[in-house]
């Protein structure tokens, strides 16, 4: 009889490792019954050749709420509109999970390979550098644009940083405003350098209190810190800070004060509390490369994405926006597009930026 | 004075916000641990826990119903775990490994069946576990700030310290808790007296996987209200740090759990000040007064005797 039980319990546990170790295959299966659908799509309208697109995610994943999420819905948007387009991904789990995936993509000859991330840059190098005529793409990191065969995806984030900036300075009523980064970088930076730019050229009255919180995934922390800001007076906090600003949403919902998203529309985090969100247009990125490959316009090096091609924007969620914050945005935007106001980008030039000093 | 007040406040908002999750799978890994079952999968359930309760307060919209589901999906591993050594006699360390890395594993594949994605939807405001006498205190004062703080905190919160008393009167006060300790001192023994030491261990295990999914589900419900595969991330660990810390008392690794909330509140408490320290510095906070309190001020921790080895009956 134990024996019995022994043996049931030893299979039952095989089985669910089973169904723990397929969670990637899961998802690659949905991808390939998408492509299948595709590509028979494609078949039925004969439009010529299929242009294989694949997309490497971080360890985020493809539901992040974020870029790797964004990305995979804008090529999934572009496989519906052009059937001539095949589009796959790959979830990465580990760090070490990025030279497979970007390999497996090179393996079943796809012509271009998009990875989310700047995490992936070492693996993008070697890969891009093996297989010279292999055609990549990386978002949010420029070290690979010596190569021949790499287009570097940037994002302009301090000018979505500092619309929200502007949001935030007209919204509060207390003169303060709070800012949680998830990390101090020269590319995190740019984030709290654009916003606090921004609030003070709404409001030149107003105070920012900073935090580094030094984690993506410390939500509790991002809790803990928003609700001092709240009690030193600061009634609209902005994050730039992952998982840690799910921290920070709810800590302001729980205060009844305005949080501020970032990356994607974070609105559904809190909808009556999420003023707006800093957002990048990762998801049009993606697909103007993907473009560029069909048409056969694909180029190297650094592509720029700002205000000018509508790289960065905020959230198209605005009924808790006031007209005039509104306008104001607009304005913001015209004045960013013909050069009358310049986003700082660096921490020297902002020097209420205080987060930098620490190192 | 009011930035005082302000201050010693935040402090101890966020060591309430840190300590609930810690503490539940503190009491839980108690539970276990003195009654001879090491169980290092705390963590594990901690995670079945988080995705459960979520999931259920999504769906029904019942903040408690969620709460226990969460406790009831960690005491399904407790038990996966108890069969696994209890029964078996399999190896402790060993059981409690793989379950740390099934359960996030089963959490995850089941939110992407679910919800089509790793995270599960964000929770309504109702569904969430409430705060209590959030209307009682309002804000304004340094004084009335100071009190909304502590006092306009999750139910959870509360609850977590009503149970550490439950918990203390079961250990120390009944028979129950008596035959317990024996298991986890001297199970041959116990056996000679005519206690079940399999049984007890047994439900030791379970309500230890309760008690950790409960933690879960306060750090989904309550501080966050999603679950994300990153939602637990090494507080299983820590709470069962804080029991050795509290020499396997219910009481001692109260004290842990609310010493390394307080830390890491205190670190946010600097980060935010105008202090120029380094954001690493800080960071390491908690961890480093933990292991200086561990070593300067903690004495030899009694280990129950029996702790980790499996009992076989004798004939």
């Amino acid at each position: 009889m134990k024996k019995l039980i022994a043996l049931l319990l030893a299979v039952v546990m095989c089985l669910s490792l089973v169904a723990c170790g397929a969670s990637n295959d899961t998802a690659a299966n949905d991808a390939a019954n998408n492509d299948a659908a595709t590509t028979d799509e494609a078949a039925g309208e004969a439009t010529g050749e299929t242009v294989k697109i694949g997309m490497v995610t971080d360890v985020g994943g493809v539901n992040d709420k974020s870029f790797n999420q964004t990305s995979w819905e804008g090529l999934q948007a572009l496989a519906a509109e052009d059937p001539t387009f095949e589009v796959s991904y790959l979830e990465s789990k580990t760090d070490a999970d990025y030279a497979s995936n970007i390999e497996s993509f090179i393996d079943e000859d796809y012509d271009l390979i998009i990875c989310v991330g700047y995490m992936l840059a070492d693996a993008t190098r070697a890969a891009a550098e093996a297989n010279p005529d292999q055609k990549f793409a990386i978002i949010d990191d420029n070290s690979c644009e010596d190569l021949p065969n790499v287009a570097c995806l940037m994002f302009a984030q301090a000018e979505a940083s500092y619309l929200v900036g502007v949001v935030a300075g007209m919204a509060t009523e207390t003169n303060t405003v709070g800012y949680v980064q998830g990390m101090v970088s020269e590319s995190m930076n740019q984030f709290g350098v654009g916003f606090i730019s921004g609030v003070l050229a709404a409001n030149p009255e107003a105070t920012v209190l900073q935090f580094n919180a030094n984690s993506f995934g410390d939500p509790t922390g991002g809790s803990a810190a928003t609700t001092d800001m709240i009690t030193k007076g600061a009634d609209v906090v902005f994050h730039a800070a992952g998982g840690t600003g799910n921290g920070v949403i709810e800590a302001c919902a729980a205060n009844k004060v305005y949080a501020i998203g970032v990356d994607a529309d974070q609105s559904p985090l809190a909808p009556e509390y999420v003023l707006t969100s800093a957002m990048k247009r990762v998801d049009t990125a993606a697909q103007d490369i993907s473009k560029a490959v069909k048409d056969g316009t694909f180029t190297a090096g650094t592509h720029m994405y700002d205000m000018t091609n509508g790289g960065v924007d905020i959230a198209p969620t605005q009924d808790l926006l006031t007209e005039e914050m509104i306008a104001a945005v607009e304005e913001a935007k015209a004045g960013i597009l013909d050069g009358s106001i310049v986003v700082p980008t660096t921490a020297e030039e902002v020097p209420e930026f205080t987060l930098d000093d620490a190192e | 004075m009011d930035n005082v007040i302000n201050t010693v406040g935040i402090i101890i908002y966020a060591t309430l916000l840190y300590t609930p999750p810690l503490l539940f799978a503190a009491m839980g890994s108690c539970f276990s641990e003195v009654s001879g079952v090491v169980n290092i999968g705390i963590e594990g359930m901690m995670t079945i826990g988080a995705f459960t309760g979520a999931t259920v307060a999504h769906f029904t919209g019942n903040p408690w119903l969620g709460f226990i589901c969460g406790g009831l999906a960690g005491m399904a591993f407790g038990l996966l775990h108890g069969v696994a050594t209890v029964q078996f006699g399999a190896d402790q360390t060993i059981s409690g490994t793989a379950i740390n890395f099934l359960a996030p594993g089963v959490a995850i594949v089941t939110a992407k069946a679910i919800f089509n994605s790793s995270d599960t939807i964000p929770l309504e405001p109702t569904s969430k576990i409430p705060t209590l006498f959030s209307d009682v205190f309002t804000s304004g004062t340094a004084w009335s700030n100071f009190m909304k703080n502590i006092f306009s905190t999750y139910a959870s919160t509360y609850l977590v310290f009503v149970v550490l008393i439950l918990v203390w009167f079961v250990f120390y006060k009944t028979r129950f808790g008596l035959r317990m300790r024996a298991c986890g001192e001297h199970p041959l023994a116990c056996q000679s007296l005519g206690i079940d030491v399999q049984r007890t261990r047994m439900i030791c295990v379970c309500i230890s996987g309760f008690m950790a999914g409960l933690g879960g589900a306060c750090m989904t419900m309550a501080t966050t209200n999603q679950f994300r595969p990153t939602s637990i991330v090494g507080q299983g660990f820590i709470a069962i740090a804080a029991v050795i810390f509290g020499k396997f008392r219910p009481q001692g690794a109260m004290l842990g759990c609310l010493l390394f909330g307080m830390c890491s509140g205190l670190r946010v408490v600097i980060g935010t000040s105008s202090l120029n320290i380094s954001a690493q510095l800080i960071s390491m906070i908690p961890y480093v007064v933990t292991v200086i309190v561990l070593i300067l001020f903690v004495g030899k921790s009694h280990v129950p005797a029996a702790n980790g080895k499996p009992f076989v009956k004798a004939k």
